[in-house]
């Protein structure tokens, strides 16, 4: 067995023990928690411009919920007994919360799906025959009352959902951060700043994953991208950027000022293993980029024509999914890499290509969000129905007005 | 000295009778006892998460006559830097009596040796436990030792703490166990370890660390380690037996402990310890 540490780890502490998988955890678990305050956004503070984008959000957020405890189950060393952290929780334990507040999370934003889709299922059911009628009556629950009286309960219920269900993500994802901020035995981890990274950098992912995801959802319908939801998208993806690069240095800049002990495995290790990762991409290529493009489309509105303010958000929030992806390998295996000897490195860890917890695999878990989108798609529309050019909604319009 | 009034200092390791062997089987009738007492205590035991059923799997049979009450005792680990002479033997030992898959220590032994650079050369081929090399020209230190580690069965242990499924727990004398049928392999106590005890074992992909021979001294004989060091530089015993030597010495005498700063409260406990160790 080849094993190259450099200074001295303990005897155990020679390989790296959470993979990849355990960085793509927090990664999807960020997108539903970001995607979700997107959708609130709209519901809740009232930002009509978004509207384009609330109901995308929502299923977004709702998708990656779905498959966000995949690569946990992926890495159990014993999987088939996973569903013990629900049913006997050991009420200390950080992770243990996780069952309770992924259950009542996925309730709310199920229901708060159900109550915005109501009207669009209702009309679908009616429109269609056989089977597909069938599985719209199901979805509707029997309840096929469309009266402007009982959406606007639906509508008053949703402003409730969505305003209890912004503390829940925020609280899914800050406490994803506390499982690290709160290990004492690894000084990199062990921060209060780390459940607010977490939850900034979420946010962040998630509102490049709506930008992303609304661009290729408009090219695909043929509809037009709103310039206004667009230009509004990049104001909050800017602000978020901004707020979590600062946390993001806020924490190294305190650990390596006060020198404290931490800092002399850290600093080598962020300058030296990490810094690839850590300086290349999370700071200059994943931060500085597109914090430059979306000040450009912020600042220089009127001089920017909707095609290029498009193209340059578009590639800003590719580039911040990355920088998100690349933070929570830095925390996650970089936070691995020395030992608690504190004295020395670990092996270094690249996950192969088809291992058990390898690329595939967690590409292949990844993609799962979007075919579950692409499917929900074909059944209810993501795209807002009030969306010019969205030719599949607004033709339930005039139906919905006959039926009430 | 320490040979006198410890109980377990005084059995020799060759000596000690084998865990299976050479104990009388229990006769029917107690059998039976035991078993309707363990019925009564059954719904007792699921309601505490099963943690007195795993202890009561781990735990040896007591000698006849003589029950193991968890709550008389609190087990102490006391290792002396000077004695240690670095042979490895703890570990061997170790490695043979819990089955310890290879790369992977229950206990293992550092070399330290303070140098004239800024930091410590600290050294641990194999976890010690083929012995160490001679230093190497130019690696002599002003003062070398060995310090030998173990899990420090801490009394607010991190790992016990956030296991999400109470799979690691403590027993009631102060012994950290982890109950392999519960454990889900999240490696969660692995990485709240401050001191590299833990470790997820390659077969059974379950959490696994030292259990201070919990099968062995339940029955009233020392730890493996214990039993197999030549020089007395690893000693074991019972806090809450006052006439216990390792509980006198730990009681009376300057004891360090691992990482302080961390407040997890070690059961093990180091005479004549550096301050370099870490």
């Amino acid at each position: 067995m080849e094993i190259e540490v450099t200074g001295y780890s303990f005897p155990n502490d020679i390989h790296i023990l959470w993979s990849l998988m355990i960085v793509m955890y927090p990664y999807i678990t960020g997108l539903v928690a970001g995607s979700f305050v997107v959708s609130s956004l709209y519901h809740v503070f009232g930002r009509n411009e978004l509207k384009p984008i609330s109901r995308l959000s929502l299923v977004a957020s709702f998708g990656f919920l779905l498959f966000a405890t995949l690569p946990l189950l992926n890495h159990l060393g014993h999987p088939e007994r996973g569903f013990n952290i629900i049913i006997t929780p050991n009420f200390s334990s950080a992770m243990a919360a996780f069952g309770v507040f992924y259950a009542a999370y996925l309730i709310v934003v199920m229901l708060e799906i159900w109550l915005i889709y109501r009207k669009d299922i209702i009309m679908l059911a009616r429109r269609s025959r056989g089977i597909k009628r069938a599985f719209y009556a199901l979805l509707a629950l029997g309840v096929y009352d469309t009266s402007e009286e009982s959406r606007k309960l639906d509508h008053n219920i949703v402003v409730v959902l969505a305003s209890i269900g912004i503390p829940m993500a925020c609280i899914l994802h800050g406490y994803v951060g506390f499982m690290f901020g709160s290990v004492k035995a690894n000084s990199f981890w062990s921060t209060p700043l780390m459940p607010i990274i977490f939850l900034c950098s979420a946010i962040t992912s998630g509102i490049a994953m709506v930008v992303v995801l609304y661009q290729i959802l408009s090219k695909l319908n043929g509809a037009r991208i709103d310039p206004e939801c667009m230009q509004s998208l990049c104001r909050w993806l800017w602000m978020f950027a901004i707020i979590t690069v600062t946390v993001e240095l806020l924490e190294i800049i305190s650990l390596a000022y006060e020198r404290s002990e931490e800092w002399m495995v850290v600093g080598p290790l962020l300058g030296g293993k990490l810094a690839f990762s850590f300086i290349g991409i999370q700071l200059v290529f994943g931060a500085l980029i597109p914090i430059i493009l979306l000040g450009v489309v912020v600042l220089m509105k009127p001089f920017l024509t909707d095609p290029l303010r498009n193209t340059m958000a578009f590639v800003a929030s590719l580039i911040l999914l990355v920088q998100v992806l690349a933070m929570r390998w830095n925390v996650v295996i970089g936070g691995q890499m020395f030992s608690k000897s504190m004295m020395g490195f670990r092996q270094s860890y690249d996950p192969g290509l088809f291992e058990k917890e390898g690329v595939a695999v967690a590409i292949g878990i990844f993609v799962l969000p979007f075919i579950f989108l692409a499917i929900f798609n074909k059944f209810l529309p993501l795209a807002e129905e009030d969306v010019e050019g969205d030719g599949k909604a607004s033709a339930a319009e005039p139906q919905a007005a006959r039926g009430a | 000295m320490e040979d006198k009034s410890a109980p377990f200092n005084s059995v020799p390791g060759m000596d000690v009778p084998s865990a299976s062997s050479e104990e009388p089987a229990m006769t029917r009738r107690e059998c039976l006892k035991r078993s309707a007492q363990g019925a009564c205590g059954a719904i007792f035991v699921l309601a505490c998460g099963e943690e007195l059923g795993a202890l009561a799997q781990m735990a040896g049979t007591p000698p006849e006559g003589e029950k193991y009450d968890p709550f008389k005792h609190e087990w102490v680990y006391l290792i002396d830097i000077s004695k240690c002479i670095g042979c490895g033997s703890c570990v061997r030992a170790c490695e043979r009596e819990n089955n310890v898959p290879p790369h992977y220590f229950r206990t293992w032994v550092e070399r330290y040796r303070i140098t004239d650079s800024e930091h410590p050369l600290v050294d641990s081929p194999n976890g010690g436990r083929d012995g160490f090399g001679p230093e190497k020209h130019g690696e002599e230190g002003r003062k070398a030792f060995f310090v030998p580690k173990i899990c420090n069965h801490c009394k607010f242990s991190p790992c016990t703490q956030l296991c999400p499924v109470g799979a690691s727990f403590r027993s009631p004398d102060g012994v950290m166990l982890v109950d392999e049928e519960r454990c889900i392999g999240c490696g969660y106590c692995v990485q709240a370890c401050p001191y590299g005890s833990r470790f997820i074992h390659p077969v059974k992909h379950v959490a696994s660390k030292c259990t201070f021979c919990y099968h062995r001294v339940t029955k009233g004989l020392p730890t493996a380690c214990v039993a197999a060091c030549p020089v007395g530089a690893r000693r074991f015993g019972d806090a809450k037996d006052p006439d216990d030597e390792v509980s006198q010495i730990v009681a009376t005498q300057p004891t360090h402990v691992l990482k302080p700063e961390l407040l997890t409260g070690p059961h093990c406990r180091y005479l004549g310890m550096s301050m370099e160790v870490r």
